[in-house]
């Protein structure tokens, strides 16, 4: 299993090799979350109208290991961006990925752009 | 008009920026900064915490647009190369000339790297800006695909170290090199280095006292260290944290003092010694000295700024250099004079070589006063600890308590309370106690964010958090403060207050409500409870605010273990025609469900697919079935038993009246789910007791219980009424119902709501059968009006192309998650167990 968390990597802009095209803004819920598949991998895609930000991160939780956290709820704590895992509300920073409330491993996330009324996500390749 | 110039856009630049904006001076002033790096000052002390995941964007202390908006002329990417003191001009790399009144430097300092053969090579790097935090991971990437991940650490200082967990955390092997025979040298006596030494090795660091490198080799990479004493180590990447030398190259340039090992010669004003220029944080030499920490920068941007605008300011004789380490997971601290150097002194010392744990305390000769000490291995007593020193508070007889563990009988220290109130808390930000607490008593401020913002306390190093906490905390409770039931931090408010706020102000949103009444952006706390408050006054479906509710109701279904969910019809008091029988079965099979007859008296289809459940829904509607909510915080089922229509026993038709009842109250939700029962006579195989409502069929008409429920804490429903008819009965319900909708807290079920309200059930009888309230009519308005909007959200989904959209996996395919696997049980499925 843990070749599947292996799997997800966090990627910084600086690094972004390939922007990938995922969708258009208005495929996405506003203040919540979506998956979509890039290459073998399920990316959790969440627009934080509040914030006037994107976020990506890894759909898998590393609770459970189950592809669900696009599924989740997003907010915030203390002012950073968290999300919430549905299956049994570990949270997460969206901005590091960084487990807020135990010790689990922090979720791998992506950068996002939006340019021309289309999403992107920032990978490696 | 007068012109100040500051060159340089630190951490104490910046900071003499904050102090002039707060102070108003922009009508006299001109304020004008020029800074070399790229970008506007940024928290340096939390450098680190870029290989976290905070982007450079996140570090900024303040964006240009503050600078801005406070006239401040700050210019960026813009070095200034030298000063003309007869002129009173600088003048920058590109030529440009400007005037000045009073010229502050604030040029910081920089890595020293030490003269060492091969350290131009590629893979050296040193750690002070962000530049440098990006080349090293960069190149650190670049390594790992090699399969290379040898780290060296040249320094190890308080700075080496924090480097060296960095280059940890991104998993390279990593050496530290210290020349020295301990650790943290300036910080730490010989004992307690040694176990900081066990401590940094336990995170799987190598430490290497006692060595000096005397050449790095390699072609055009490094590759490998050779060291005075004849061995080697081979290395990858080497981080140079080898100490700081100021930048003082302007002052070297022209006529203005400086010392002999480097640094600006300040006096007690943080003049130089040509008096229109000043010079302050890590270029300053202040009493011989360079202070590489940001409180006492901050301390002297203080005094200048003061002393240009001519109020009396003095720098103080001994500057605090206490300092706490901020590795996680590794605890060290040193306060005051930590070797005793200044003053005579008693030693006490406490070591724990099993734990791990090494304390030092100075105390005065005459035994009064703390002087210093260090903490290593376990540094909660810090705080309380800097403030003996940083306010030379009374130690009491038997200081030694101070610093053994606690135990039953031991003193306690002081608490926050016993400090003055000049006492500072936050030495980053110079707060003091009086401060803080005035800022609660005087100006309102009812929470530590809150006091943190207004103060600034707790917004450096963040080393002071508990203490301010504490401090807040004793104040408001002192103030009588009752600490409310809030629902959570980002509403003031408990749910029936919010409640009542909706129905007066008629907000109609989340991000409305949110506006007017809360702050930040929600959490998965609020959301859900006011989805459930905006269902109960306007009786909207889990549809309309799509985003704030709860995943299942989001989904209108149970999420499963494996991210797959249930589908689960109404089947009104359990009554169903072997036509949907077969319908169920049908669908089951279809769609290759798990079926299983629940606990409430009825079918449960698991194991749906996200992207299944429109058209499983769609099938079940065409032949005549509804959602069966139970995914929601809404009425579930009303479970009867067969009663007089069939049993011998039966007083009363407990199914039709089950039917009834389900039908009147479905879709309604509410702030925990909602069960009833309904039996035809006191044999009670219904279980109505254990419901939310229940009653009971007698032979002088109904028995109406509340407040039960079986789960995790069973309660048995107690007695509201007796011997009333079918009406009534309705109308008590919905009285009751209604009256907790209103009032309970979020997820709190109906027994535990009845426990809180004040008078229990005697004072329930009165509002919802006496009207003490006079509220009766309204309640039951309000409950007709929700059944009068009622719809299946389900319909509402599978008609509603946008929201049918809601249920697809991926955004940008059709395809289904392949990552849920199910495997056989008995002739069904089931999900395959969770990896351990
Ligand atoms: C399916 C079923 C078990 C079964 O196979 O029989 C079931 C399944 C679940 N129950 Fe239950 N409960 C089921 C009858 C009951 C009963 C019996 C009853 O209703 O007579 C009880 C005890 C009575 C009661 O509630 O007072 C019951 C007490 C609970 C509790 C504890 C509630 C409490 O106040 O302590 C929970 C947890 C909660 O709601 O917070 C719970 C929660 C759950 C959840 C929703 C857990 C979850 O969040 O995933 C399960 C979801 C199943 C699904 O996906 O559909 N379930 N659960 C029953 C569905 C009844 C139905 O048709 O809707
Ligand atoms: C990784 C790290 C961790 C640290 N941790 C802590 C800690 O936990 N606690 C603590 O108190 N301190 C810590 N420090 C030290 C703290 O960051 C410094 O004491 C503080 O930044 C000093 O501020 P300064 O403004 O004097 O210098 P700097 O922040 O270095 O700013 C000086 C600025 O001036 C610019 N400059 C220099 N010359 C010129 C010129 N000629 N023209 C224009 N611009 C110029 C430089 O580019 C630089 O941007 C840490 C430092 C580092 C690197
Ligand atoms: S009793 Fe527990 S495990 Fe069984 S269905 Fe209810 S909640 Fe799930
Ligand atoms: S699976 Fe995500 S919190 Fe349990």
């Amino acid at each position: 299993m843990y070749a599947l968390l292996e799997k997800y990597q966090t990627v910084q802009k600086a690094h972004v090799r390939k922007w990938h095209k995922v969708g258009r803004v208005e495929d996405f819920p506003v203040n919540a979350g979506a998956c979509v598949k890039i290459n073998d991998q399920q990316i959790a895609v969440f627009h934080f109208a509040r914030k006037g930000k994107w976020y990506a991160t890894q759909n898998l939780c590393p609770h459970k290991f189950e592809m669900v956290l696009s599924r989740g709820m997003i907010g915030d704590q203390q002012g950073l961006a968290k999300l919430a895992c549905p299956l049994h509300k570990k949270t997460f920073s969206l901005e590091s990925g960084e487990n807020l409330n135990g010790d689990l491993p922090p979720i791998a996330t992506f950068p996002v752009k939006v340019s021309e009324g289309f999403v992107y996500i920032g990978m490696g390749h | 008009m007068k012109n100040v110039v500051v060159v340089g856009n630190g951490m104490v630049g910046y900071k003499f920026c904050e102090k002039f904006m707060e102070r108003n001076l922009r009508e006299e002033y001109k304020l004008i900064v020029f800074g070399e790096e790229m970008r506007p000052a940024y928290d340096r002390i939390h450098l680190s915490t870029y290989f976290d995941g905070k982007t450079a964007d996140d570090l900024v202390l303040a964006d240009s647009d503050w600078y801005t908006d406070n006239g401040i002329d700050l210019r960026c990417g813009v070095m200034v190369s030298s000063v003309d003191q007869d002129k009173k001009t600088i003048i920058t790399h590109q030529g440009e000339e400007f005037a000045y009144d009073y010229l502050i430097l604030a040029t910081g300092s920089a890595a020293f790297v030490p003269p060492i053969q091969g350290v131009n090579k590629q893979g050296v790097f040193v750690y002070r800006t962000i530049e440098d935090l990006e080349s090293i991971e960069s190149y650190a990437a670049r390594l790992k695909k090699l399969g290379r991940s040898q780290a060296v650490v040249l320094g190890g200082g308080l700075l080496g170290l924090e480097a060296a967990k960095a280059l940890k955390d991104l998993d390279f092997e990593v050496h530290v090199i210290e020349m020295a025979s301990r650790l943290m040298c300036r910080q730490l006596d010989d004992e307690g280095a040694l176990l900081l030494k066990d401590q940094i090795e336990e995170l799987g660091i190598e430490v290497h006292l006692n060595k000096m490198t005397a050449e790095i080799s390699g072609e055009n990479e490094i590759s490998k260290l050779f060291f005075k004493d004849g061995s080697h180590l081979a290395a990858d990447i080497l981080l140079i944290s080898a100490g700081i030398r100021p930048r003082d190259e302007i002052a070297q340039n022209c006529n203005i003092e400086t010392g002999p090992r480097g640094g600006i010669v300040v006096n007690r004003q943080m003049q130089t010694s040509d008096p229109s220029i000043y010079a302050i944080g890590e270029v300053a030499l202040y009493n011989d000295m360079i202070y590489g920490l940001a409180a006492p920068g901050y301390l002297m941007a203080e005094v200048a700024l003061q002393h240009i605008t001519g109020e009396a300011a003095e720098m103080v004789d001994q500057v605090d250099m206490s300092t706490k380490l901020k590795l996680m997971g590794v605890d060290v601290a040193s306060f005051g004079d930590m070797f005793g150097e200044y003053q005579n002194h008693r030693k006490i010392t406490y070591l724990n070589r099993h734990e791990g744990v090494y304390k030092r305390l100075n105390v005065s000769s005459d035994g009064t006063r703390l002087l210093g000490g260090m903490l290593v291995g376990d540094a909660s007593e810090y705080n309380m600890l800097h403030q003996y020193v940083a306010n030379s508070l009374p130690l009491p007889e038997n200081p030694e308590v101070l610093i053994l563990p606690a135990s039953g009988d031991s003193m306690e220290g002081p608490s926050v309370s016993d400090l003055p109130d000049t006492a500072v808390i936050c030495a980053c930000e110079n707060v003091s106690k009086g401060a803080i607490v005035s800022e609660i008593m005087e100006r309102g401020a009812s929470s530590f964010g809150e006091v943190c913002n207004c103060t600034k306390a707790s917004t450096g190093c963040g080393g002071c958090k508990p203490m301010v906490k504490d401090l807040v905390d004793e104040t408001l409770t002192k103030m009588g403060v009752v600490v409310k039931n809030n629902i959570c931090e980002h509403f003031p408010y408990e749910r029936h207050e919010l409640h009542d706020l909706i129905k007066v102000k008629g907000y109609k949103d989340f991000d409305e409500i949110l506006d007017g009444e809360g702050h930040g952006d929600g959490c998965e706390i609020c959301k859900p409870a006011l989805a459930s408050l905006f269902a109960t006054i306007y009786n909207e479906t889990a549809n309309r605010q799509e985003v704030i509710q709860d995943t299942n109701d989001r989904f209108l279904a149970n999420i499963q273990r494996n991210g797959s969910y249930s589908v689960v019809p109404r089947v009104p008091g359990g009554e169903i025609t072997p036509e949907k029988l077969i319908v169920i079965g049908e669908v089951a099979r279809k769609y290759n469900l798990y079926t299983k007859i629940t606990g409430g008296q009825r079918i449960d289809l698991f194991g749906a697919r996200l992207e299944d459940l429109p058209p499983i829904w769609e099938e079940l509607i065409a032949a005549g079935f509804e959602s069966g909510h139970a995914y929601g915080k809404s009425l579930r089922t009303v479970k009867s038993c067969v009663g007089s229509t069939w049993c011998r026993y039966g007083m009363d038709e407990s199914v039709s009246f089950a039917i009834e009842m389900e039908n009147r109250y479905k879709g309604i939700r509410s702030p925990h789910k909602l069960k009833g029962g309904v039996s035809g006579c006191i044999r009670e195989c219904a279980e109505a007791r254990c419901k939310d409502f229940g009653v009971i069929a007698t032979e002088s008409g109904w028995n109406l219980y509340v407040c039960g429920n079986g789960g995790a804490n069973p309660r048995h429903a107690v007695l509201l009424a007796e011997g009333i008819d079918n009406k009534t009965c309705i109308q008590y319900l919905d009285r009751f119902l209604m009256f907790y909708l209103k009032t309970a807290q979020p997820l709190q079920r109906t027994a535990a709501w009845l426990e809180k309200l004040e008078g229990g059930i005697e004072y329930l009888k009165q509002v919802v059968i006496d009207d003490c309230l006079g509220i009766c009519q309204e309640l039951e308005d309000q409950l007709q009006y929700m059944v009068s909007t009622y719809q299946c959200e389900w319909k509402q989904a599978v008609e509603t192309p946008s929201i049918r959209k809601r249920f697809s996996h991926f955004v940008n395919s059709g395809e289904g998650d392949e990552h849920m696997e199910f495997v056989k049980m008995r002739d069904q499925k089931m999900p395959r167990p969770w990896i351990k």
